[in-house]
């Protein structure tokens, strides 16, 4: 086995080989069969699985520190509370903001997104424009509509290329000087696309709006740094970054981040309440009311230390190899059709396959033990531009192997055999 | 659990590669249209219902293999049956998909091939979303969906 070079190796020319191997080891779920067969999972863009060091903070949590947290004067509490804000601390280090009390936990993209068109996204009003682009999940679609109702503000749309791209010149195309918030992924969870963000932001923060990033896919694949985004804000889960369920980021650039109203009223955000009147804390407690998911956020900082175990150099080229790799296999098969050939992409192949239905396909290929997603992705507009009712997704994670591929290429010739 | 290979039966793949009845009716007496929000399907069920009776099914639309194939041998097990019919056979065909049978393999005749579909429970609104929409078209509802 090839030894992992240095860190200093990696940065001046070719990165430390990946030892898939080991990675794979970390990795409790992938020990099983699937109808007989070793697991394939190539399903990380819906969740990841989760290594070995996170199901033992989250169960650390219960097992030992299970306290609430910012209550108790005990020990226990005092231990929790500790391993909460460090979660926080490192999250911040993750998405290089400037400050820890930027970064707030919620319950996932979603939940991050909801918040901001609910504070945010009630800023604006009959004749203003809230940007989206048309590749967007409806997770930062369908509350950004929401808005628009209760507004009378205008949702606008940025448009995809046939190859799945969304141009700089696509964005600046529908920016006016009544556009007060963009709203983009900075990948697309059915394209792979990564998207020009920081480009966007630029041209948005010329025309004085707010930059939202959806950062879901984003983060597990690639090194997020909010200070050179320029974004105001940037939201990301924790299940798809090798961490638990339940929990989830909102960074915000603080000046904007805390002018905003509070969101939900109760426990830990207030700093004084009366029954005439409340104050509310600053960041982030401001936006964390009631108990929070401790364990999730004391999960996910165990997640962001074991990808921080990894030169990402390596990581990233690993990626990249692979999906080059599957890219190649796929467009080998007679008849199939990849949705989303962008050049930058992450690790995800959306595909159609002449004569077989993508949830056909999806059930054959689970017969063979190698889990796929098929559907919409939760981008219905997205398969409308592209003019198929769904598709079928494969999409990478940090341990898969070419022989993962090899065995989706392998099922997919069997049921396109079974149906022709 | 069964091997999904064994869900494609011949007939399924038959009636999902040359579905029967798939055409527009211009003189349809009711008609509905179905969706699967979740998987894309997508069917419109076309009928002439005279007398209390089932004269004709057409039907249109996009999905699945399982969900074409139970559209088109519902278009041909229908056809010429009383309300009640159809009601029972509907009753029928949703006991067999979700693994309540207890009816007679014999009775379904066509639709029996179905019967691997109880393995399969994320398949079960593939297999129904037809019959679901036949329903609706009888009782005049329009849309239906099934989540």
């Amino acid at each position: 086995m090839t030894q992992p070079a240095t860190r200093e190796e990696a940065r001046g020319g070719t990165p430390a080989a990946w030892d898939v191997a080991k990675v794979r080891r970390d990795f409790p779920a992938l020990d099983q069969t699937v109808h007989g067969r070793p697991l394939v999972y190539l399903d990380s863009a819906a969740t990841a699985l989760k290594p070995q060091a996170v199901i033992d903070a989250v169960t650390g949590v219960y097992a030992k520190d299970c306290a609430n947290v910012h209550r108790g004067v005990h020990l226990l509490s005092q231990r929790a509370t500790l391993a909460f804000e460090a979660a926080r601390e490192k999250t911040r280090r993750f998405v290089n903001a400037r400050e820890t009390s930027e970064i707030v936990f919620v319950r996932g993209t979603t939940e991050a997104i909801n918040l901001l068109a609910q504070t945010l996204g009630r800023r604006v009003g009959p004749g203003d424009e809230i940007l989206i682009t048309a590749l967007e999940h409806h997770s930062n679609l369908v509350p950004w509509q929401m808005a628009c109702e209760a507004t009378g503000a205008t949702l606008t749309v940025a448009e995809v290329s046939d190859t799945g791209e969304v141009t700089v010149e696509a964005v600046a195309a529908k920016l006016t000087d009544r556009t007060r918030i963009v709203a983009l992924a900075h990948a697309s969870n059915t394209l792979g696309t990564v998207l020009p963000v920081a480009e966007i932001a630029r041209l948005a923060h010329q025309r004085g709006a707010v930059v939202v990033v959806d950062g879901a896919q984003a983060a597990p694949h690639l090194r997020v740094d909010v200070q050179a985004l320029d974004a105001d804000f940037y939201a990301f889960s924790g299940h798809k970054v090798y961490g638990p369920t339940g929990i989830g980021v909102l960074y915000g650039k603080k000046a904007i981040f805390e002018s905003l109203p509070p969101w939900q009223g109760g426990g830990s955000m207030i700093r004084s309440v009366s029954l005439t009147k409340t104050t509310y804390k600053g960041l982030p407690d401001r936006f964390e009311a009631g108990t929070p998911d401790i364990a999730g956020a004391i999960g996910l900082g165990a997640a962001i230390d074991y990808l921080d175990s990894f030169d990402r150099a390596s990581l990233e080229a690993y990626e990249a190899r692979l999906l080059a790799y599957g890219t190649a296999a796929l467009e080998r098969i007679p008849g199939l059709r990849l949705i989303g050939t962008a050049k930058n992409k992450i690790g995800v192949l959306s595909f159609v396959m002449e004569g077989v239905h993508p949830h056909d396909l999806g059930t054959l290929v689970d017969g063979e033990g190698v889990a796929i997603r098929t559907g919409h992705h939760c981008t219905q507009p997205l398969m409308e531009r592209f003019c198929v009712p769904a598709t079928a997704r494969a999409s990478l994670g940090i341990y898969n192997t070419e022989t993962d591929i090899d065995r989706l290429v392998a099922a997919l010739r069997k049921a396109k055999e079974l149906f022709s | 659990m069964m091997d999904p290979r064994e869900l494609y039966q011949e007939l399924i793949l038959d009636h999902g590669r040359r579905p029967r009845n798939f055409r527009p009716m211009p003189d349809a007496s009711h008609s509905a249209e179905g969706k699967n929000p979740l998987c894309g399907d997508h069917v419109i069920v076309r009928l002439r219902y005279k007398d209390g009776v089932v004269e004709d099914v057409a039907f249109e639309g996009s999905g699945c293999a399982i969900c074409t194939a139970a559209a088109s041998t519902m278009s041909e097990v229908v056809k010429g049956k009383t309300r009640a019919a159809v009601e029972t056979l509907f009753n029928e065909f949703h006991d067999l998909v979700t693994g309540k049978g207890t009816h007679d393999l014999e009775d379904l005749g066509k639709l029996a091939a179905f019967a691997g579909v109880s393995e399969f429970p994320m398949r079960v609104k593939c297999a129904t979303l037809a019959w679901h929409t036949l329903q609706s078209a009888l009782d005049g509802t329009t849309e239906v969906t099934t989540e």
